[in-house]
């Protein structure tokens, strides 16, 4: 029998909700303005704008399953090798604690810690010094502090969202699961005019040959992906020398090789790495001298994910006058794995090469096969034909591929039912002011930011920078319809001022 | 900074505009080297500013090119401090030589020199700050203000 409150297969099959068939399916309705899918940062992100552009706490609600909107962020960080105390890959200026990016992340270290050092790096980057990037740390205390000045903790609701409908006569239904036990029903829907979705990755894909290796041989210990917990890993080879295969070139590839590395200095170890690119970079690359990345030894080398300039600059403009086709051919060139080229990793590889211990080779993976003796031996193919094997004691996947969109559940019944459709880039369809296309609903409008709006008119959306810039376009475009004041100079500077001195919005 | 070329020019026009103008009028009083009247001073610096405009806008167009060899089409801090030398250099050439419309008589090297470090160096902490605060959207649009 069905409990009460839960969904009827009239509402499951039914694109457009009726109040009534929802109240008569025994689901509590609650209303409210505006509701944020996610409790990530860029749910945080849009409801630090729109509370700074003076909307209530009584109008919004985040919908999350987390606890802190840094929550998601730092156990990815954490496990790809990106604790704490470490810096990220982030320019000193994209603040999510602050939409102004003023006084930068350079500055407040630099005051915190004392340190004209910083400010140095700040002002030389990236000519005389590497890109200053702040601290992980630095990011969850201050955008914790913002949380409590903007009383973000008020607005936050637990729970598990199945879905987003449309509501006949205008505006949505965002359906979630509380925490069993908090409420009488198995579900609950949220009434509201506006629904802003920043769900983050669909999840996580595994290499093809990896996923094979792990359900055959049902191992999960020796193949893993640098997005899991893999800490067994190093500390195994604390005990015993060993051998580590590391595939992919990116910014999670150079972290697992500098703990590697480190791990090797600190405690004398004896571990070897093979890494094994499938597109291995020999140097500047790029269809004329004004489009030529940097690159070398393998890596195809980038301070940011993106260039610069798509944060804000000229590519960011290129994109949003572009054509769909021309989107796509720039988003080719400018797109691809990169990492920083940082002078300790650089140091670190080239004492590794020389010493024979580091050994980075071009090969595409045919198959991962268990050897005789209980290692991995990884079948590899290179660009000029040659074959090879490489025994290994763990292969790291640093690959970081994205699932496909229709993974996640919220996203795949927008795609369904709500009227979304995709974009070339396959995430969805957005218009400039991120509102999701197709899915409006009288005049209630869903957004969508982070991860599932890329390949659109902004390339950088899942950035710190990305996610302020969709909520500053989502903020001036609720301004429009009248849910928010609008952010002029004025009100800028007042709510910097408060922001300064720590004083609630 | 990420300026696109249109950024550029509006964002020199209205820096030397308005911190540059509050600058300058700041700093005439005190400047080392003058002579003869303080409205006489006035003018010869407000002059010697919009001058740093115009010729600015050509200085912009340049960095934009040069910017174009840069793979992030950024534009580092550093450079934003150190355009400083070139420009003040070719400012003080074209007053030397009279070729500053509108300003008669001499202009003593140091009475430039004092006047043009200050608002230089006003107008980069300006656009490093405050500009931010006041513009949210202004470095997140290659600082374009319209």
């Amino acid at each position: 029998m069905r409990p009460p409150g839960d969904l009827t297969p009239y509402l499951l099959g039914a694109s457009v909700w009726d109040d009534d068939r929802v109240r008569d399916a025994g689901i509590p309705i609650y209303d409210m303005p505006l509701v944020s899918v996610g409790g990530g940062l860029g749910s945080f992100t849009l409801l630090d704008v729109l509370r700074i552009q003076g909307a209530a706490t009584a109008s919004m609600r985040v919908v999350s399953s987390r606890d802190a909107p840094w929550q998601s962020w730092e156990y990815l960080t954490r496990v790809s090798q990106l604790p704490a105390g470490e810096r990220i890959r982030s320019d000193a200026g994209a603040r999510p604690d602050n939409i102004w990016g003023f006084p930068s992340y350079a500055v407040h270290e630099a005051w915190r810690d004392r340190s004209p050092r910083l400010l140095w790096q700040v002002l030389t980057e990236p000519i005389l010094s590497d890109f200053f990037s702040p601290r992980a740390q630095t990011v969850f205390d201050t955008v914790r502090r913002e949380a409590d000045r903007i009383s973000y903790w008020e607005m936050l609701v637990k729970g598990q969202v199945r879905m987003v409908r449309r509501r006949a006569g205008g505006g949505y239904f965002t359906v979630l699961n509380p925490p069993p036990g908090t409420a009488p029903t198995k579900r609950v829907a949220i009434r509201s005019k506006y629904v802003h979705l920043a769900v983050g990755y669909p999840g996580l894909k595994f290499l093809q040959d990896l996923q094979e290796f792990r359900e055959t041989h049902n191992d999960y210990h020796r193949v893993v992906n640098a997005y899991e917990p893999h800490e067994h890993v190093y500390e195994t080879l604390k005990s015993r020398p060993g051998v580590v295969v590391v595939r992919g070139a990116g910014i999670v590839a150079s972290r697992v090789l500098q703990r590697l590395m480190d791990d090797r200095e600190r405690h004398g170890l004896q571990t070897r790495i093979v890494h094994v690119f499938r597109t291995y970079v020999t140097g500047a690359h790029g269809p004329h001298p004004w489009m030529r990345r940097k690159g070398g030894d393998g890596w195809a080398y980038q301070a940011f994910t993106l260039p610069k300039s798509a944060f804000g600059g000229q590519l960011k403009a290129q994109f949003r006058k572009a054509s769909p086709e021309r989107r796509a051919a720039l988003s080719k060139a400018v797109g691809g794995t990169t990492t920083p080229r940082l002078r300790r990793w650089q140091e670190q590889m080239r004492r590794g090469r020389s010493g024979g211990w580091y050994v980075p080779v071009q090969a595409v993976v045919d198959r991962v096969e268990p050897s005789p003796d209980g290692r991995l031996v990884s079948h590899v193919r290179g660009d000029d034909g040659g074959r090879a094997r490489h025994v290994s004691d763990f292969i790291v996947d640093c690959t970081g591929l994205e699932a496909d969109m229709p993974e996640h559940r919220v996203l795949a019944d927008l795609l369904q039912h709500g009227g979304a459709r995709r974009n070339g880039a396959g995430r969805l369809a957005v218009a400039p002011s991120f509102a999701v296309l197709g899915a409006e609903s009288g005049d209630g409008v869903l957004y969508a930011s982070g991860a599932a709006a890329a390949g659109n008119h902004f390339p950088a959306v899942d950035s710190f920078l990305g996610m302020q810039t969709a909520a500053l376009d989502i903020a001036a475009d609720l301004a429009r319809r009248g849910f928010c004041r609008r952010l002029g100079p004025a009100r800028s500077v007042r709510q910097w001022t408060r922001w300064a001195t720590g004083r609630p919005v | 900074m990420i300026p696109t070329l249109a950024g550029r020019l509006q964002t020199r026009v209205f820096v030397l505009a308005t911190v540059g103008a509050v600058l300058t009028a700041l700093i005439v009083p005190v400047l080392p080297g003058t002579a003869g009247p303080l409205a006489q001073t006035y003018r010869t610096a407000y002059l010697i500013l919009l001058a740093v405009a115009v010729v600015g806008l050509g200085w912009e167009l340049l960095y934009h090119l040069v910017m174009q060899f840069r793979w992030d089409k950024d534009w580092p801090t550093l450079f934003g401090l150190v355009t400083m030398v070139p420009e003040g250099l070719v400012m003080w050439f074209l007053l030397d030589g009279g070729l500053v419309p509108g300003v008669r008589g001499h202009v003593a090297a140091s009475t430039f020199a004092t006047m043009f470090v200050v608002v230089w160096l006003g107008q980069w902490l300006f656009l490093h700050g405050p500009m931010r605060v006041l513009s949210v959207t202004w470095r997140l649009r290659g600082g374009r203000l319209l």
